[in-house]
């Protein structure tokens, strides 16, 4: 097996992957707000231009990363509320990985229902009777 | 300026565990001038500050439009226009809009810092960030002001 490099009690850990992950989410929900306030903007061109490019938002192939999109903005809200309590709660940075492992839990929690129904309605809309 | 280093891994030596093991920072260097402002302290407060705002503001955003009540399936022109017509939810998509556009800039100005290796590169991809910034305000605020729900007539 490797020999650990010293200075391990940070890299390689829990602390380490969520704040990768805490950085991937970001710039990718970043990236998707610019696309999001341009196609919005289309509400200015007429209804129907708007509505021909939401329709790509109905598509179940979008629909599925849509579930992407919502599961890094939970993910990166419930984190940031960590990152927020280990900076402002005394007590914050000796449970912060307890904390990581409660916010797994609750994304878990909100995330299956939150699939379930937005992977649903478009399911409903092209396969349902 | 390796010394530290050195110094530190003959103090703790490595049948200590290697989790025990906290290297000693590296000496620090003042890139350019010292700043008379506090501007990263406050960068740092106002991700904290506007990141509990935008937990309500985006989830619930999220909530309403891709889970409840058939989805995005629903949304249309219409949609926008019945939801545009109350201040609040005005409100709401600007502070989300102004919010999220800054705290994101913030955030991507903190990779770039992170990971441009030269200064003309940091320059250039602040810049360009700045002016995305710049887009994305001056259009999504333009949008909600002047949202016009009769202008297929």
């Amino acid at each position: 097996m490797a020999k650990m490099p010293a200075g391990t009690l940070y890299r390689g850990r829990e602390g380490m992957w969520s704040w990768v992950a805490h950085r991937i989410t970001g710039v990718l929900i970043f990236f998707f707000l610019f696309a999001h306030v341009l196609d919005t903007a289309l509400v200015r061109v007429s209804p129907n231009t708007y509505d021909k490019v939401l329709d790509l938002y109905k598509n179940p192939l979008i629909n599925v990363m849509e579930v992407a999109l919502v599961g890094g903005v939970l993910f990166h809200a419930l984190n940031g509320l960590r990152i927020t309590l280990v900076d402002f709660w005394a007590k914050g940075t000796r449970h912060q990985r307890a904390m990581l492992w409660i916010e797994l839990a609750v994304f878990v929690v909100l995330m299956v229902p939150a699939a379930f129904f937005m992977l649903e309605h478009t399911f409903s809309r092209y396969f349902g009777s | 300026m390796s010394t530290d280093v050195e110094n530190a891994s003959v103090m703790s030596p490595h049948d200590a565990g290697p989790a025990e093991v906290i290297e000693a920072p590296r000496t620090t260097r003042r890139i350019g001038k010292r700043s008379r402002t506090n501007f990263e302290m406050y960068s740092w407060l106002f991700m904290r500050m506007s990141g509990l705002l935008l937990v309500i503001l985006v989830l619930g955003h999220l909530l309403i439009m891709n889970v409840l009540d058939g989805g995005v399936n629903r949304l249309n022109f219409g949609f926008v226009a019945g939801r545009w017509a109350s201040p609040f939810w005005q409100i709401w998509d600007l502070l989300q809009l102004v919010l999220a556009e800054l705290h994101g800039t913030n955030g991507m100005r903190t990779i770039i810092n992170d990971y441009s290796k030269n200064d003309v590169t940091r320059f250039w991809l602040k810049m360009l960030l700045y002016l995305s910034a710049g887009i994305v305000l001056g259009l999504g605020t333009l949008v909600i002001f002047s949202f016009n729900p009769n202008i297929g007539d």
